[in-house]
């Protein structure tokens, strides 16, 4: 075998372990997903029907907010699954059988690259669970099966990034509180986004930053494709944020991966 | 012989590493044969753990000139790699897996066949009486058998070279003996054994060669018997029922270590079955009576302590 097919060999062993544990101790998977479910009823049921209205478009009420906040809800469940797998990286670390895994004649990045596809597949679970409960309350999409691949093509695309980024914060991290709460913030981020509300509501400063901030156009990205409004320029906004995230996620990973001090 | 039988498993020259300001190992020479046992004895904080992180391609020495298994493990990490297995200081199962699933884990990153490493797995459960525990979660063994788990895992890939870290620390007698046991068997199937270890015991017992680190460097090497030969300390402690007795020997003896209170006479001895004869003559020709004889030869303890002392007062 090529050093290439080991290469995937090793991954692919790496991310049944990951699955394994994941399928194992469930209980770290329903947090995460039980977060955006929360807000997503929480928003809709409490601030939907006064924040539909304020939309100003369609009918308005709660019918209408369940479609606007749907793909902001699908983003923080992301961005929260890339939050556990900074402390699943971190409690990984401390444990010694990654110092073992160092010492073995394996691809050497398949450890991170076993946490960053098993988080992948994680973020996946995560969403449909979203999507279903949106669909319970009212959520309807007429997007075409294309649309709904390249929906979860941008999805994928920034759970990719996000993970990579949230494995370098594991493992920069020295404890795993410190590696829960370094990436709280991208938890928090669609709601200082379009996610929640129109950001032309918002004051101008907060504003410049909602319009400026990766999750705004993965988020209007999403909604066109889900629900037909315009995607414009956000679409490739979504793929450059995306691919500018995993380099420098993936650089910082594997520097911090292959220290030897 | 041939070239490849007489090159050591592991040669050391001048091996140096620093954290910041404090010098960890300050120039160390080591030489394991292939196919033995080896130990590098010391207390903790010695500078054992950062030996075996080095030569295991964990981390970077300073410097210094390293072959193991015939590579460098600087610029051939992953020839090394392929040819040892180590056994850290601290646990290094995948404690959220099963024993059996540990091993699987570890088939599969040798890149074994399914069935092949299906037997492996099986085998190893046996060997390490794991075979009840082998479906639960390694998180609920016990020391012991976490040890086992954790060394049969090293075993999987079938390495040339075995690093062992204080493997027995903090086990109870009987699993420090089984392991003992395990230990035996594989030098006897032809690995080579790093064993780090703060038991001056273990190392006796298991060790072909022993090398005393102290703060970073090397204070003795050899085997067990020529390092308990390196310093004096042999003696036989005589008893006695009665002062005038003590009093006499002491005389016809002309050796000055004795407790009068507790009736003993300490005569520096090596340990040799003629100056035994010769002494109890001695005493005979004297008609001495001694009510109890006890002869002390060194133990590594004293090596240890002896040559810990000198180096500190040579440091004075
Ligand atoms: N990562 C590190 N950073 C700073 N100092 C270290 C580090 N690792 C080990 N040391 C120091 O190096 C010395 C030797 O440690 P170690 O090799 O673990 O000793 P041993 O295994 O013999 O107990 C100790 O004084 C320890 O504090
Ligand atoms: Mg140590």
């Amino acid at each position: 075998m090529s050093t290439m097919s080991y290469a995937l060999r090793d991954s692919t062993t790496m991310v049944r372990r990951r699955i394994k544990h994941m399928r194992r101790y469930p209980s770290l998977t329903i947090q995460l997903v039980g977060l955006p479910v929360v807000f997503l009823l929480l928003f809709v049921y409490v601030f939907g029907g006064t924040l539909g209205d304020g939309l100003g478009a369609g009918s308005g009420g709660r019918s209408e907010y369940v479609a606007y906040v749907t793909p902001g809800i699908i983003l923080m469940a992301v961005a929260m699954v890339a939050m556990g797998t900074a402390v699943s990286v971190a409690m990984d670390m401390m444990e010694g059988v990654v110092a073992r895994f160092k010492t073995m004649a394996i691809a050497r990045v398949s450890v991170l690259t076993g946490h960053v596809v098993a988080a992948m597949l994680q973020t996946f679970f995560a969403v449909a669970v979203v999507l279903a409960v949106a669909f319970a309350i009212g959520f309807r999409s007429d997007a075409n099966v294309v649309e709904w691949f390249a929906a979860a093509g941008v999805l994928a695309m920034l759970a990719f990034a996000l993970t990579w980024l949230t494995v370098a914060m594991g493992l920069v991290a020295k404890t795993i509180d410190s590696a829960s709460n370094m990436p709280q913030p991208l938890v928090f981020l669609p709601l200082l986004g379009s996610g929640f509300v129109p950001t032309d509501s918002m004051p101008a400063g907060l504003r410049w930053f909602a319009d400026y901030q990766p999750f705004t156009p993965v988020i209007e990205t999403l909604r066109g494709l889900l629900l037909g409004t315009g995607i414009g320029a956000n679409g490739f906004g979504a793929v450059a944020w995306s691919a500018g995230i995993a380099l420098v996620g993936y650089l910082w990973a594997r520097k911090l991966y292959n220290r030897q001090d | 012989m041939t070239a490849n039988i007489t090159q050591p498993a592991i040669a050391v020259r001048g091996l140096r590493k620093k954290y910041g300001e404090k010098v960890v190992l300050d120039g160390i020479d080591l030489s394991v044969a292939q196919g033995k046992i080896f130990s590098l004895l010391g207390p903790n904080g010695a500078g054992k753990t950062t030996v075996v992180r080095i030569l295991s391609t964990l981390i970077r020495a300073d410097g210094g000139d390293m072959r193991v298994a015939g590579h460098d493990p600087v610029r051939e990490p992953n020839a090394v790699r392929a040819a040892i297995g180590v056994t850290g200081q601290f646990s290094a199962v995948d404690k959220l897996l099963t024993g059996e699933e540990n091993l699987l884990l570890m088939a599969d990153l040798h890149h074994l066949d399914r069935r092949e490493g299906r037997r492996r797995a099986a085998e190893l459960l046996e060997r390490f009486d794991l075979v009840e525990a082998g479906g639960k979660a390694a998180s609920t063994y016990s020391g012991g058998m976490q040890r086992r788990l954790d060394l049969a895992m090293t075993l999987v890939g079938s390495p040339q070279v075995i690093f062992l870290d204080e493997p027995t620390t903090g086990l109870d007698p009987r699993s420090r003996r089984d392991l003992w046991q395990i230990i035996r068997e594989l030098v006897a199937g032809g690995v080579t054994i790093f064993l780090t270890t703060q038991y001056l015991d273990e190392a006796d017992h298991l060790a072909d060669r022993i090398a005393l680190l102290d703060q970073g460097q090397l204070v003795a090497e050899g085997t067990p018997e020529e390092l308990k030969r390196q310093i004096p300390g042999g003696h036989v402690n005589l008893r006695f029922t009665d002062p005038a007795e003590l009093d006499l020997a002491a005389r016809t003896l002309g050796v000055a270590g004795r407790d009068d209170e507790a009736l003993v006479l300490q005569v520096p001895h090596d340990g040799g079955v003629h100056s035994l004869r010769a002494l109890l003559a001695r005493l005979d020709d004297a008609s001495i009576e001694v009510e109890e004889l006890t002869v002390h030869t060194p133990d590594l303890d004293d090596v240890f302590l002896t040559l810990t002392e000198k180096k500190k007062e040579a440091v004075r």
